[in-house]
């Protein structure tokens, strides 16, 4: 063996032909062209902007909006700043991201596990959810449900009624205003004690299993913790809360909280669409743990719910949980097309203070910035969960 | 690998070419292509809109064939670029168009810190309300609690905003970045109340599925000056604009129109033969040829023939002159002389 070696000796290659170099050449080459198209798009810009007179000044974002929104999380009137006007955008997308990315993903998880049920009929019928949903557009699916949720809907005066306190009608689905009073903070604070007590128990209860072998119902116990408490803490402090019955006056009800249509049918488009590609993965991920680990447990004499819940699962989300932050991202993303619908999310505002101040260089920068912070910081949330998950080697 | 530097080098080539692309001489570039690129509105009735012939019709698409009509005489050289209200500026500051002619009201920071010059006034409009008859409004003080619909990026989302907070009422605004949409979700009920500017309200009215069952309220809430708007710092082409509308206004005054615009080259009338390039090189002072206003008037029509075909009473809309009606007739509109 070693003969031959010695006889293949490489002779002295050619400087050109030696790999090391040329890709090394490669990719300062390419690293001087990515130099080259960002120095010419700044180059560009600044350029064009100087010859309309015009400069990048982030300072009109103190400027007067003197437009109202629809959806406001926090105070927000004319009189607020253009800055104001694109936090209330960024809260309202905030708030679709997060309903939207908890029901696509319980409906994702839903849809997933019937496809590989064995009940033909809900396999098909899942199956056939995922390949329609996932082949219309979604902007088409924005504009069906804002027709479908609007149309039927009544006026203010024949509203739906739910036992006289909350009201649907095509102006929203209005619920009474909950006004905290003295000592409601009592309840936070018990919620957040009942928090940690539950997790307290449940690593209590693990580290007594490891030991004796003994179960404990840390679910049971640690939920009952975290609702418990507050109750108890409502009831001690005198039930500090009234409520703000929404009450028909004049064109519609005034008082109380009104869910906008155009939120509700934002949030069905984009769990429906969004669902149909999670329930992909969650059977991908399934279907990647071997049979013969779920026939290994039944052998130790595990259960089919135990099964599934120690053994399948684990290993099925170290598939699951990458391709889940891409979905997450892109639901993200997508509710920008909330533009189409009046739901004033940070690109429809960003689009409104654009068009008010002219500023067109800086509101696309912000738009590009906020996007991006946003997606890496849920990108970052889930690579720290992934670890968590992954498979621990000893 | 070799496809991919190709198309970097070739990407970074076009956006060093697109630097020269937003010209300061928009007169020479428009005559080096051989048309204008007009940015217009595509669904609004009276002002742009498409016929039943699939022509684009109303004000503002006239105005920029009378402008071809100027430079080329030929109203057809020119392309239009349909475009949202949040669209518009951005297009017109790019260098995406050459002018924008889309019922576009003049204000004061649109006519400065964004970088515009409005040519003029073609249409004085103002701001209105329309609701559904069966809600028995009969004026806009009456519309406390009630929810708007409008388009998002205009004048009107900013005046109804102060229209509501003077009147000490509460609303809640439905801003579409489309006109139909807010339209639609008017018809669908999602608002009460629809707003914009008074002659837009007529014209979509018009597309309702039972306009009758929809009043207009009489209340008019501001002023909106609608013009072209061309982009700041090119007098040569801000000139070629402005006076092509001057041009309109003038052949009404002067009584030229697009029937008697042959005869009219007879006329021994001075101020006539000044308009018609026949005395005097008022044309090729701003870049075009003599004729360029008798060009106009031969192929668009005056001001208030392109009035009454888009606008008055000979069609859909019947909207009277009011205050766009000429100065010697009591309106706003006045031209100054070819002199």
């Amino acid at each position: 063996m070693t003969a031959v070696i010695d006889e293949a000796r490489p002779q002295r290659v050619s400087f050109f032909n030696d790999p090391k170099v040329r890709s090394r050449a490669a990719q300062i080459v390419f690293a001087l062209l990515l130099l080259w198209v960002g120095y010419e798009i700044y180059h560009n810009t600044s350029a064009n902007l100087a010859k309309l007179g015009k400069n990048v000044d982030f300072n009109f974002l103190g400027n007067t909006a003197g437009f109202d929104i629809i959806q406001r999380p926090i105070e927000y009137s004319r009189e607020s700043s253009y800055l104001t006007a694109i936090l209330v955008g960024f809260l309202n997308t905030l708030i679709i991201a997060i309903l939207g990315v908890i029901c696509a993903t319980i409906l994702g998880f839903v849809i997933g596990v019937m496809r590989l049920s064995s009940n033909w009929l809900l396999a098909k019928m899942a199956a056939g959810y995922v390949e329609i949903i996932r082949n219309i557009p979604l902007l088409l699916q924005i504009l069906f449900w804002y027709t479908a949720v609007l149309k039927p809907l009544p006026g203010p005066k024949e509203s739906l009624s739910f036992l006289g306190v909350a009201f649907l009608n095509n102006r929203g689905f209005i619920i009474p205003k909950p006004i905290w009073g003295d000592g409601a903070g009592f309840v936070g604070i018990a919620f957040i004690i009942g928090c940690i007590a539950a997790i307290a128990v449940s690593r209590w209860a693990r580290q007594r299993q490891e030991r004796t072998g003994e179960q404990f119902h840390s679910f049971w116990a640690g939920l009952g913790l975290i609702i418990g408490l507050p109750i108890v803490a409502f009831l001690l402090a005198g039930a500090p809360v009234t409520f703000e019955y929404p009450e028909l006056k004049g064109f519609n009800f005034a008082g109380g909280t009104t869910i906008l249509p155009e939120l509700i049918a934002l949030l069905l488009a984009l769990s429906i669409y969004t669902a149909s590609f999670i329930a992909e993965i969650v059977r991908a991920g399934i279907m990647a743990v071997s049979h013969g680990q779920s026939e290994a447990a039944h052998a130790l004499g595990l259960r089919a719910q135990p099964t599934l819940r120690l053994v399948v699962i684990p290993q099925a989300l170290r598939v699951i949980i990458p391709p889940l932050t891409s979905q997450y991202l892109n639901l993200t993303k997508n509710s920008s097309l909330a533009v189409a619908i009046a739901y004033p999310d940070l690109v429809a505002m960003g689009g409104v203070v654009m068009n008010q101040s002219g500023r067109a260089v800086e509101i696309v920068v912000i738009w590009m910035i906020v996007y991006l912070a946003l997606s890496l910081f849920t990108s970052a949330f889930m690579n720290w969960y992934n670890a968590r998950v992954r498979l621990v080697e000893r | 690998m070799k496809n991919m530097l190709m198309s970097l080098a070739l990407g970074a080539g076009l956006s060093v070419a697109a630097v020269s692309a937003a010209s300061a001489a928009t007169l020479d570039d428009v005559k080096a292509k051989g048309f204008i690129q007009c940015g217009a509105n595509t669904s609004l009735i009276g002002f742009g809109f498409p016929d039943d012939q699939n022509n684009w019709t109303g004000l503002d698409v006239d105005f920029c064939r009378a402008l071809a009509a100027a430079i080329f005489n030929d109203p057809t050289k020119v392309k239009f670029t349909p475009l949202s209200a949040k669209e518009r500026f951005t297009a017109l500051q790019s260098g995406e168009i050459d002018v924008l002619s889309r019922n576009t009201t003049w204000t004061m920071s649109r006519d400065t810190s964004l970088g515009l010059k409005f040519a003029g006034v073609t249409y004085y409009d103002g701001q209105g309300f329309m609701v559904k008859k069966s809600l028995g409004v009969n004026s806009s003080l009456n519309l406390n609690g009630a929810s708007v619909c409008t388009q998002t990026g205009t004048t009107t989302e900013l005046n109804l905003a102060d229209y509501f907070k003077a009147n000490n009422m509460t609303y809640q605004v439905v801003a579409f970045e489309q006109e139909q949409e807010v339209l639609k979700a008017y018809e669908d009920g999602r608002c009460d109340v629809y707003t914009t500017d008074q002659s837009g309200i007529y014209a979509q009215r018009l597309k309702l599925a039972a306009p009758d069952d929809h009043v207009v309220l009489p209340e008019i809430i501001s002023k909106e000056p609608l013009g072209p708007v061309v982009r700041q710092g090119d007098d040569a082409w801000f000139n070629v604009v402005k006076w092509t509308y001057f041009a309109l206004l003038n052949a009404e005054e002067l009584g030229i129109t697009s029937k008697n615009v042959g005869e009219m080259m007879n006329s021994t009338n001075p101020e006539v033969t000044r308009f018609m390039g026949k005395e005097g090189d008022f044309g090729v002072a701003i870049g075009l040829t003599n004729d360029w206003a008798a060009q106009i008037v031969k192929h668009v029509g005056n001001y208030g023939e392109i009035f009454e075909r888009n606008l008055g009473e000979s069609s859909q809309l019947k909207i009277a002159r009011g205050k766009n009606a000429l100065w010697t007739k009591g309106g706003l509109q006045y031209a100054p002389p070819i002199r």
